[in-house]
């Protein structure tokens, strides 16, 4: 099989590539080693669209950030993703931090970020009554925002296959060789040829580049552990809470997410092993201390998960930690290196590498790309009268399935039967937010993993949580044989 | 069935308090009550508790759940009381107008004149326990294996560890046994079960299933499909001992932590809940602090037996009734507190109207320590002098097992507050026994 284009890694960057490439005319395929797209880093973050006042100022971080925070409002609507700009507070609790708070006042002018000042402790009070009492003065970034990233992911990919990409799950890359005129890729599911090849691959863009490239480099996993708290606690924030920065990032964070739980973390610390994207009892711990230093009373009692997720850190030999976006090998793009703000960038990183392929390829403008998509309705957030209507137009929409988050068999029919559609419970836990509440899936999964089997017309021992070896039944009881 | 726009009750949730709140309803003489079940049967988490043990109190006879809740679905039946399933209540506002959702009839809306709040509790997920490790597929709470094993047929796995010794873990624990998994220990992190003694000894011991007090999951292994946890003893703060971790293969976890009553609904009334059993106060009709809204069962707090629900749930019913009668007033003027003391967590009721109260009021309790040989007191306080009223004494007390006593109206008339407390007969509780041995 020959493509013009061959994405590996169908998390945000792969997938925002995906969509933005699905703007020309040209046979494209992304392949995925999960079961699912945003299965890795794209998972298991902070779920910020930061403005982007921190990143040094002339790097491709600046710039993606600038931008991709710009385009946020335009490709949240098209593509039906929630998104709010509740700004952020960067919290200085010490004199002795206001030049640093400064200088980062400073960066944000040069990276061209609008809406930025520094107030004071009263002023912060105003904006966030939750922070300490001893807040000195904090920089208020207005544009900073937050969105779904499990919504944002799959909106790109779902887009991208309306216009015709072919996604590949559960194909794994093993080998990538030049061709005449391009690319021989070794997958667990074949051989297939390409033109042109984008690596986004995240925490395994090091391995991909290096099977292509001269000049090696490698990516460190870089793990942040976090806690979500009960929607019930919404409210405890108004705003995205920093600490400043340090060397290994932007510190614990105390944010809301889209959906009103408060999100506490992440911790960060250098691992060695790609897989191992466990919480630890130290990371928790540092969690809980952390996240009193800028806000009152967090309370993480009302913890309903803790995650970890792997940042895909990049050092490079001359000591700065950029994204590598470019041509770096003749039909070979890397986006690699792509830690925060990855998910913010994620919009312009698309582009930037789309225009980039489509000029080397040469393609012409795909006249019918149609760059909208409608996400699976979720009736919670709907009014009582409209989700009448729906009910009436669609019963299955009345038939309660989650009880927490109130999803019903219709949202999770339809998360099932769209493109790109959800196989696994975790699948169908990105597309309608079930099993995301506070019984944590006890109630809803037997229900969902139920419907799944029958319209995937699988048996129930097939159905996974995340693919691979992830059943959740292994066997019918001796009585459940006798049926 | 269609329900109608408006009922003098309307009960969320069809399970064993619901099925008994609404039979005693109508027993005492309304006629206009509707249960609204959210699953597509009447009778709640019973329908999957297939093992012996239910209404030996009730019915004097050793019933299965199933069995158990089919003699309440058919008193319900009999009486000809209305009820709907595969509905869900998705909002109750302060004027007791109720939104419920199903396939069948849409979103519609009721209003109730009286409404009793059966919902029941859920389990204590993982996440809130904070063990870290992977989010494998394998870890349930010991009720969605339940579910998964009895109703719909499906073994989750083949070699089970389970923590917590709450009663559902150690009825799983037996159930995964017969149905062939290899049940390797039940952990659990306090130095006593939570769980019913006769639990432990049918369900474990008669199984030779290891029940390893004072001991914790620190870690899980596998990325896709459990593996293994990781042991380890806690001392008396209940922190790991280091040094002390053991690796335990298993490919299932199953978590019997804790159930939670379910109270979102009851929130959104604006009904106040207590810090202790996360359920709403009450007073002594089991009326919460909105007037006309009633709670019985695992959604007021969590009990042990079912025959006790069942007893909650009549008096809630009966109560239901006469306010939906307009028989009952809605001051709370009179109201005095029943305080917890010493080793008592909380009670339930919180508050009683002396004037209001029948003859005999029930208050039932649980204790936060095993207690041998332990003594419950009631006393009652009035112009800062406290007099004792009870004292029973019982062979032990303990965190699993429900309390109850009856306090007598003749003895409460005219007191300011009501103290219950327990504590060994040796007495070690906070003052309670001197002041109440002086007066004795």
């Amino acid at each position: 099989m020959m493509f013009d284009a061959v994405i590996i890694g169908a998390g945000v960057t792969g997938s925002a590539i995906a969509r933005e490439l699905a703007r020309y005319e040209a046979k494209i395929c992304v392949l995925e080693k999960n079961a699912d797209v945003c299965e890795g880093t794209s998972k298991a973050n902070s779920a910020l669209i930061h403005a982007g006042f921190d990143a040094e100022p002339g790097t491709m971080k600046a710039k993606m950030n600038a931008k991709g925070n710009a385009m946020m409002d335009k490709i949240s609507a098209e593509l039906d993703v929630p998104f709010e700009r509740i700004g952020a507070l960067v919290c200085c609790f010490d004199e002795s931090g206001i030049p640093a708070l400064e200088e980062l006042l400073e960066k944000g002018r040069k990276n061209g970020i609008p809406d930025l000042e520094i107030v004071d402790a009263k002023k912060a009070k105003e904006l966030e009554p939750a922070l300490q009492d001893n807040i000195v003065a904090a920089l208020w970034a207005q544009t900073s925002g937050i969105t779904c990233p499990f919504e944002l992911t799959i909106g790109f990919a779902e887009n991208a296959a309306m216009n015709g990409v072919e996604f590949r799950l559960n194909t794994t890359v093993s080998g990538i060789e030049k061709t005449d005129g391009g690319y021989r890729i070794e997958t667990s599911g074949g051989a297939v040829g390409a033109k042109a090849v984008i690596n986004a691959a995240g925490i395994y863009a090091d391995e991909i580049h290096n099977m292509v490239c001269g000049d090696k480099i490698k990516i460190t996993p870089r793990k942040g552990e976090y806690n979500l708290l009960d929607r019930a606690a919404k409210g405890l924030v108004r705003h995205t809470v920093f600490l400043l920065p340090t060397k290994l990032g932007k510190g614990v964070l105390v944010t809301p997410t889209i959906f009103g739980n408060p999100l506490v973390g992440p911790t960060s610390v250098d691992i060695d092993d790609k897989e191992q994207n466990r919480t630890s009892t130290d990371g928790l711990n540092e969690v809980r201390e952390k996240s009193s230093t800028s806000v009152k009373n967090v309370p993480l009692g009302m913890t309903i998960t803790s995650f970890a997720g792997l940042r895909a850190h990049m050092d490079i030999t001359d000591g700065s930690d950029d994204f590598i976006l470019g041509e770096t090998a003749e039909g070979f793009f890397d986006a690699a290196g792509i830690e925060s703000p990855g998910l913010s960038s994620s919009p312009a990183i698309g582009e930037y590498i789309a225009e980039m392929v489509a000029k080397k390829l040469d393609l012409k403008r795909n006249e019918g790309f149609n760059p909208n998509r409608k996400r699976v309705k979720h009736l919670l957030w709907l009014g009582m009268e409209e989700r009448k209507r729906l009910i009436e137009e669609n019963p299955a929409y009345g038939a309660i399935v989650c009880r927490c988050e109130e999803v019903s068999e219709g949202e999770i029919l339809d998360a099932i039967h769209r493109p790109l559609g959800a196989t696994t419970l975790d699948g169908v836990k990105r597309r309608t937010r079930a099993t995301t509440g506070r019984c944590q899936a006890g109630f809803c999964s037997p229900r969902i993993m139920e419907i799944l089997a029958r319209e995937l017309n699988l048996p129930l021992t097939q159905i996974k949580k995340n693919g691979g070896a992830s059943v959740e039944v292994i066997e019918k009881t001796r009585k459940g044989a006798q049926i | 069935m269609k329900p109608q726009s408006r009922y003098n009750i309307v009960i969320i949730g069809g399970g064993p308090a619901g099925l008994a709140a609404a039979v005693a309803a109508k027993k005492a003489g309304e006629e206009s009550i509707l249960i609204i079940e959210r699953e597509a049967e009447l009778g709640g988490i019973l329908n999957q508790c297939i093992h012996n043990g239910f209404g030996l109190h009730t019915f004097g006879e050793e019933l299965t759940g199933p069995e158990y809740a089919q003699k309440y679905i058919d008193m319900v039946e009999n009486e000809g009381i209305e009820y709907v399933l595969s509905t869900t209540v998705i909002n109750i506002d302060g004027n007791k107008t109720i939104t419920a959702v199903s396939r069948e009839n849409g979103l519609m809306q009721i209003d109730a004149k009286a409404i009793v709040l059966a919902m029941g509790c859920r389990e204590r997920p993982r996440g809130s326990l904070r063990i870290p490790g992977f989010n494998p597929a394998g870890i349930f709470s010991a009720g969605t294996a339940q579910k998964l094993v009895n109703i719909d047929g499906y073994m989750p796995g083949r070699t089970v560890v389970i923590l917590g010794s709450g009663d559902i873990g150690l009825i799983m624990a037996r159930r995964m046994t017969l149905e062939g998994a290899n049940v390797k220990l039940v952990a659990e992190l306090m130095p006593f079960s939570g769980g019913l003694n006769r639990n432990i000894v049918q369900c474990l011991n008669d199984y030779n299933i290891p029940l390893k007090l004072s001991h914790t999951v620190v870690d899980i292994d596998g990325k896709e499909r459990l593996r293994g946890i990781t042991l380890a003893q806690v001392d008396e703060n209940l922190r790991p001992i280091a040094g002390t971790e053991e690796y335990v293969e298993c490919d299932t976890l199953l978590l019997s932590v804790g159930l939670i009553p379910e109270n979102e609904l009851s929130k959104q009334i604006g009904v106040e809940l207590s810090g202790k059993t996360n359920g709403p106060l009450v007073n002594e009709r089991l009326e919460t602090n909105v007037g006309g809204v009633f709670a019985c069962g695992n959604v007021l707090h969590v009990h042990d037996l079912v025959d006790y629900v069942s007893e909650e749930a009549e008096a809630a019913g009966r109560n239901a009734a006469e306010y939906a009668a307009g028989r009952a007033g809605d001051s709370r003027q009179n109201e005095i507190d029943i305080v917890p003391e010493g080793m008592v967590r909380y009670t339930v009721p919180v508050r009683i109207d002396l004037e209001r109260a029948d003859e005999k009021t029930v208050v039932r309790f649980r204790v936060a320590d095993k207690i041998p040989g332990g003594v419950i007191h009631a006393s009652v306080e009035k112009n800062g002098e406290r007099k004792e009223i009870l004292r029973r004494k019982k062979r032990i007390l303990a965190p699993g097992e429900m309390e109850q006593i009856l306090l007598k109206k003749e003895d409460i008339l005219g007191a300011e507050r009501i103290i219950i407390s327990a504590g060994t007969s040796a007495g070690i509780s906070a003052g309670t026994d001197e002041k109440a041995g002086a007066t004795k």
